[in-house]
């Protein structure tokens, strides 16, 4: 949503840059405590950056670094999820995990993530031997030699959720602009005023979400930059729905020095995934697939779960994660300036956003003292779980758009005319799941450019033609 | 939630293209009284409704149609024929015993069919499943939703792709391109020869779009749209195409994902559902017929396939089918890929007339058949991918007390 801009001299109390999970989170946290806030996103979407691939775990931070400001924000994120998923109507698939211990190696680790997992507070994290593995999950290889049982973790829409926090922000006054990318800016003593490319935005204080740009915003706006983003590229493979049923936990592999390992797990949309990779790359923008690392995610996926080979793969993604130079999320205030950074937030993203939030807000609140929303409103969501009733199971639907993924023209029809329609195809796509199943289009590819024509920044066609049979 | 409806009825056919029309004719034909297609689509008539071009339904009709003329025409003759077609019905799920579950626009409701029959085609393998690398623009579809912008909508994804693949619908959407004023930039294909037969392999060339055989796609570039396209040629040498799409065509597979999620037993090799040669699956109260058995076959072969499959349907219903449990199972070897039917039942009653198969690559020597080691039938054989081979099931006499029947392609 592009409202005009209210008064150009007013400035805005926080203005976030980056509309990724952080931003949307950020956006709510500092709208519902009281502040004006604008969001600026410089694609046509939100979750255009890491944000838009992940694995879509919910974390309790049972392996987090001891002590961490990462961990404080895991669990405060992971309560609030808890906390306010049902207000939203967003989905919680409550599977639990295993750190499955694929060798004798694996096996003598299991017992120090217990230690740490207790130390983290997370108190019902315990040891499983091969029976108890087997027996609850009969698929899996039998070198699955045992495993950690990390029974609170779950999992979540990782696209609805925080399309949810932004949504509950624009009901409580909150703006956003799209296609707003930051190209400098000053502080003025009281305000910062930026200049973007849709114009100039004053805002009182900034806080850079910018993800995989955040280091590139800090040197542009402050001249220097506190820490340096190296992107991880992670692949991922999305299995056919049959495959689903044959895990009911997410299986994460136990770290090593060599390996990140790969997570595999069913999705709240009923696939199952495998990955993600871990690759360095200074490349900011393509995250790009490789045929042969995607042979091996479904080989390593065959390896531990022997029952889908020849199983068909219905997707391939690739997504960047913008890690730091250090492993601890970089938050920081820059004294003087009214600025906060939010750096380096990787995989723990999702879990963390709604603690990061509470963080940065408390860092803020030291000096400003905004008044709190009283009565809070909640936005319902499109439910796209496979587990909760969907749309086409609901008379009056018109027509199934998308028959992989039961996609309704009523759903995409409320997605194109809602108060925050997508941007692109990828918004399209991941608020109503249209195109993202196992045809990838063949079926209703030209449905949905006809649909979406005139809505989305890129449009599926490149012209019209006359041609008649 | 209101009680779900139950709708009993005969023959409850799942897909409304080819195969399904012609087997729902055929079983009105036979007296069979309430026979209802399921169809998702708000039309009923298959993929051959955006084929725009001919020649479809000259073995059925007598005369040439294109696609869509030839969809209507079967959507006609199945309406005259008097049977039932549900159009915007989603089958959700094949239950045991011939329940299942379907919702519509206005409803959900149970079919509980005496028997069924499953129809639902083929699909070509997309990008993903292809494991291509690169970038994920927009304007990388496969021919089937290139034909659905081109003729259903009057919409152009890209307007100078490179064509991946050299089969008879890879050659199908060179015509819908030149037709709509597209203009590819190349065509591309793994293997050393073109898939489609001499002389319509000769069509790109006088179309003069550049083909490239031995040629592998490696990455796709671009951030919105397509940008282009990086191959490996034949001599290793890599070439970027600069492109705004990229077509991938053919690598049909069995839209079995209905199959998948039910009880029945799939094959691997075919991605079908596992049939006998009355077409019956696993659970013997449904049937399977068309591209949903094998990749791929024409409009026509799954009309014959499934009017053979309805009759077959027809003596079931009136008891004249032999029991499902003496099979005799078929074993593919060497270069064969897949067989249909994947099993015999040994029984007089006529059923297909053949065993369907494919070779994984081109292949040149003996096809040969044995039980327990011993040679039933052979006959010199040269064949290419997606080409059908075919060998009449009458000519094998299963000897009494064999379990597996073995077929090879016994190389030169």
């Amino acid at each position: 949503m592009t409202k005009p801009f209210p008064n150009q001299t007013d400035a805005y109390d926080v203005v976030v840059i980056g509309g990724g999970v952080v931003g949307c989170a950020m956006v709510r946290r500092f709208t519902l405590e009281g502040a004006r806030v604008l969001l600026l996103e410089k694609s046509p979407d939100i979750l255009s950056g890491a944000s838009k691939g992940n694995s879509a775990i919910l974390h309790t931070g049972f392996d987090a670094p001891r002590g961490s400001l990462e961990l404080q924000c895991m669990k405060d994120g992971y309560r609030e999820y808890l906390d306010i998923h049902q207000k939203m109507s967003l989905p919680l698939l409550k599977t639990g995990a295993m750190v499955v211990a694929w060798n004798e190696d694996d096996l003598q680790k299991l017992e120090g993530i217990v230690r740490q997992a207790h130390d983290n507070g997370v108190a019902d994290v315990k040891l499983m031997d091969r029976h108890r593995v087997r027996t609850l999950e009969p698929s899996l290889a039998l070198n699955a030699l045992g495993a950690v049982e990390v029974p609170g973790e779950y999992l979540i829409d990782p696209w609805s959720a925080p399309l949810g926090y932004l949504l509950q922000a624009l009901m409580h006054g909150a703006q956003v602009r799209f296609n707003s990318e930051v190209n400098g800016g000053r502080f003025e003593g009281e305000a910062w005023s930026l200049d973007t490319t849709s114009g100039v935005v004053r805002g009182k204080t900034i806080i850079n979400c910018a993800g995989l740009f955040g280091d590139l915003l800090e040197q542009k706006l402050l001249g220097e930059s506190s820490f340096s983003i190296h992107p991880r590229k992670g692949q991922f493979v999305v299995f056919d729905k049959a495959a689903s049923r044959y895990l009911t936990h997410i299986v994460l592999p136990v770290p090593n020095e060599r390996t990140k390992g790969i997570v595999l797990t069913k999705t709240v949309y009923g696939n199952l995934l495998v990955g993600p990779t871990a690759e360095e790359q200074e490349d900011r923008i393509h995250a790009g697939l490789d045929s042969e690392i995607l042979g091996q995610l479904v080989d390593a996926a065959v390896e531990r779960i022997p029952a889908l080979l020849g199983m068909p793969v219905t997707a391939t993604y690739a997504a960047l994660r913008p890690a730091s130079d250090k492993k601890e999320y970089r938050v920081r205030r820059v004294e003087g300036q009214n600025w906060i950074t939010v750096g380096g937030i990787r995989s723990t993203g999702l879990t963390a956003a709604l603690g990061i939030a509470k963080h940065v807000f408390s860092i803020y609140q030291s000096r400003h003292l905004p008044i709190a929303a009283t009565s809070l409103q909640w936005p319902s969501l499109p439910n796209l779980a496979e587990h909760l009733p969907r749309d086409y199971q609901r008379p009056g639907y018109g027509e199934i758009i998308c028959h992989c993924e039961m996609v309704t023209l009523r759903e995409i029809e409320n997605a194109l005319s809602s108060v925050l329609p997508p941007g692109d195809l990828g918004g399209l796509k991941r608020r109503t799941r249209v195109c993202m199943g196992r045809c990838q289009g063949f079926y209703c590819g030209a449905r949905v450019a006809e649909l979406s024509a005139g809505h989305l920044a890129i449009p599926l066609a490149t012209g019209v033609c006359h041609e008649s049979h | 939630m209101n009680p779900i409806e139950i709708e009993n009825v005969d023959v409850a056919i799942i897909g409304g293209g080819p195969s399904g029309l012609s087997a729902a004719i055929e079983l009105r034909k036979l007296g069979v009284d309430k026979v209802v297609v399921i169809e998702r689509e708000p039309e009923a008539g298959g993929i051959p409704r955006h084929c725009g071009h001919p020649p479809f339904g000259f073995w059925e009709y007598g005369r040439i149609y294109t696609g869509p003329d030839y969809a209507k025409r079967n959507v006609e003759e199945a309406l005259k024929a008097g049977v039932d077609i549900r159009v915007k019905h989603s089958v959700t799920r094949l239950g045991r015993g011939g329940r299942v579950e379907v919702v519509s626009p206005e409803k959900g409701l149970i079919i509980q069919a005496n028997r069924v029959l499953i129809a639902t085609g083929a699909r070509e393998t997309p990008r993903s499943a292809r494991l291509v690398g690169g970038d994920r623009p927009l304007g990388v579809i496969n021919t089937g939703a290139f034909q659905s912008y081109l003729y259903l909508e009057h919409l152009k994804p890209f307007d100078r792709p490179l064509i991946v693949g050299t089969e008879l619908v890879s050659l199908s959407s060179i015509m819908s391109c030149r037709r709509a004023g597209i203009k590819p930039v190349a065509m591309i294909e793994t293997n050393n020869r073109a898939t489609a037969r001499w002389p319509l392999s000769l069509f790109p060339r006088l179309c003069g779009i550049p083909t490239h055989y031995g040629a592998q796609l490696l990455e796709i570039h671009g951030i919105g749209r397509v940008e282009g396209a990086s191959v490996r040629l034949v001599d290793g040498h890599i070439k970027e195409f600069d492109c705004d799409g990229v077509l991938l065509t053919g690598c049909f597979i069995p839209e079995s994902s209905l199959v998948r999620l039910s009880d029945l037993t799939l094959d691997l090799k075919s991605g079908g559902p596992e049939i006998d040669q009355y077409g019956r699956c696993s659970d013997p109260v449904y049937f399977a017929a068309g591209n949903l058995l094998r990749p791929v076959e024409t409009a026509g072969w799954s009309f014959r396939e499934g009017r053979r499959i309805a009759t077959m349907i027809a003596f079931d219903l009136h008891g004249r089918l032999p029991a499902a449990e003496r099979t005799v199972e078929i074993i593919c070897k060497g270069e064969l890929k897949l067989c249909v039917p994947q099993r015999l039942s040994l029984s007089s009653v006529v059923g297909m007339k053949h065993l369907q198969m494919r070779v994984s690559r081109a292949a040149k020597g003996r096809l040969v058949v044995r039980a327990d080691g011993e040679e039933l039938w052979s006959r010199p054989s040269s064949s290419l991918p997606e080409r059908r081979i075919l060998i009449p099931i009458a000519s094998l006499n299963v000897p009494k007390g064999v379990q597996q029947l073995e077929v090879d392609f016994v190389g030169q």
